[in-house]
């Protein structure tokens, strides 16, 4: 069939669809091994006395899979996805498209061989040895190009704001990636940091908390710039503020890295420094999440019926949420208690479990039938089982972890009065964690439940339908719309 | 010029750039454009259905 007509253009979809499956299957992959790992520390002997499977080598591996494999992969196919639809011309090259979806499934391939064996440069969150670092910038220059490319051939004269915290996105964590991996190969699977010391413990947290601030919040901010209005079927609620939104993050959010290194060798005036720039991080971080809110007003009624929007909205409030905790916990008093506690895991899990996972599911909900010539999924009952599993799973996970966070600082910092000694040794306070570990690991069962329950549904709205092929006009402008739709007919 | 002068000068800049871009965002004349902007993500779905009226009919021909 040779339907397009030269007045027509198609859209790259099938890089997209590959993305939002991998999507899929990496999260069940990553969340399945978080729970994993949070048995184990329960259940020690579940590491099966095998060096592989023991928690050091499976938490890394846990932590690449969710954000790596997961977040990433989903980062990639609706950056291709909206930048297309938002631009209306199809993507800058198909191959470079296929080159950075097979390349980065590659590097978690390798992830998941090397973090089991082992391999590590220790560096939490850029654990994958060097080869594996130079494949990740060839990947990542690559989906630049094509990300970058389309938005230069783009139809239209504005630039949707989505397009832009993708673009800032994309932009910083090459930066950060490129930096922080600098090292010295010793062999082919050994390297060794080129910094030193403070520095080399700054450069890793300036490279962590943007990952978390690039990666996990302005990319997934992106997606709600895009799908929230789409599922809403009402325009973002301000534009401008959206506008001020991105610069303010994109200008605050590089100087928070110190707020993970308070009390440590890094000087005094860059943690205080580093204090301050996240306190402030506050005020973007809650106007964004009330544009988003925003945006349903005079429509709350779909939350009742639309369990997408559900999704989408509860996962706004836990980017509020956790990004009131953040600049709290940075407060270098607050960290003094929190930090090195479970309250921190918490408060990552509030916003990866909270935030990223739930818009990310939230959007492939919304995206996987529209691939596949679908107008909703095979069951919007299960989805809506699954907001449910979700939402008590991540509820009981964090405040599981709160309570055991607080509880492990306040017994780590108590003090006999007569002689000032410890009143509680380190192990004392592991066993106070048992019962809340438990409650968070049946926490991350609800999840992966459901999960895998989205897995189902997916699979029958796949089989169901077929790959859509979506054309648009592919008129000299946008303004003339009416005209084109004449002549093509 | 030393480090210091420097720096203060550039953390002066950012903070004038910032007020700018609120400025710029919150003025009037920007007003329409960006009311255009938002709604963009609509405008594609009509503009696409148009272009796909052709194609949906070959596929259910083929049904």
């Amino acid at each position: 069939m040779s339907q397009t007509s030269p007045q027509q253009i198609e859209y790259n979809l099938k890089v997209v669809r590959q993305f939002a499956v991998m999507t899929v299957i990496w999260g069940i992959v990553g969340m399945a091994l978080g729970v994993w790992i949070a048995a184990q520390l329960i259940w020690p002997e579940l590491n099966f006395d095998t060096p592989w499977l023991t928690y050091s080598r499976l938490r890394p591996l846990h932590t690449n899979a969710v954000i790596f494999a997961f977040g990433t992969s989903a980062l990639m196919g609706t950056a291709f996805y909206i930048v297309q639809k938002t631009c209306r011309v199809r993507l800058f090259s198909d191959k470079l498209a296929a080159f950075v979806f097979w390349s980065w499934q590659t590097v978690v391939l390798l992830a998941v061989i090397t973090l089991p064996l082992g391999l590590t440069t220790s560096k939490e969150y850029a654990e994958l040895e060097w080869p594996i670092d130079i494949l990740i910038a060839l990947s990542w220059v690559a989906f630049a190009i094509v990300f970058f490319g389309t938005l230069v051939k783009r139809r239209t004269s504005h630039i949707y704001v989505a397009n832009w915290f993708y673009g800032g996105f994309i932009i910083t964590v090459a930066v950060l990636h490129i930096v922080n991996s600098m090292a010295v190969p010793v062999s082919f699977t050994k390297s060794y940091s080129i910094y030193a010391g403070a520095v080399d413990a700054m450069v890793q947290w300036w490279y962590g908390h943007n990952a978390v601030g690039f990666l996990l919040t302005a990319g997934f901010l992106g997606m709600m710039y895009y799908f929230v209005p789409k599922q809403a079927e009402r325009p973002v609620y301000s534009y401008r503020l959206s506008v001020v939104h991105f610069w303010a993050l994109i200008g605050l959010y590089i100087w928070a890295g110190p707020h993970h290194l308070h009390y440590t060798a890094l000087p005094d005036w860059t943690q205080s420094l580093g204090m301050v720039m996240s306190v402030i991080l506050f005020v973007p971080s809650w106007g964004g999440m009330i544009n988003g809110i925003m945006t349903l007003s005079g429509a709350w009624h779909k939350l009742k019926t639309d369990p997408i929007l559900r999704f989408l909205i509860v996962s706004l409030s836990f980017y509020g949420m956790s990004t009131f905790e953040g600049p709290m916990m940075s407060i270098k008093s607050v960290n003094a208690l929190s930090h090195y506690t479970d309250w921190t895991i918490g408060h990552v899990h509030s916003g990866a479990l909270g935030w990223v996972a739930m818009i990310t599911i939230g959007s492939m909900y919304y995206l996987i039938p529209r691939l596949w010539g679908q107008t909703q999924m095979h069951s919007v009952k299960w989805i809506n089982t699954h907001f449910w599993l979700h939402t008590i799973g991540v509820v009981l996970y964090i405040v599981a972890l709160w309570i055991s966070g607080v509880m492990q600082g306040l017994m780590w910092r108590a003090v006999n009065a007569e002689d000032g000694t410890l009143t509680y040794s380190f192990v004392e306070s592991v066993e106070a964690s048992y019962p809340f570990w438990f409650i968070r690991f049946v926490g991350g069962l609800f999840i992966v439940a459901g999960m895998l329950l989205m897995a189902w549904n997916c699979y029958r709205t796949i089989k169901a339908g077929t790959a859509t092929a979506d054309y648009i006009d592919a008129a000299p402008q946008e303004a003339a719309p009416q005209s084109t739709a004449t002549q093509s007919a | 010029m030393d480090y210091i002068t420097w720096r203060s000068i550039y953390t002066v800049l950012v903070f004038v750039v910032f007020v700018a871009i609120i400025w710029w965002a919150y003025s009037k004349s920007s007003k329409k454009r960006f009311d255009e902007a938002a709604n963009s993500i609509f405008e594609e779905d009509e503009l696409e259905q148009k272009a796909n009226n052709t194609t949906k009919q070959e596929s259910k021909n083929n049904e």
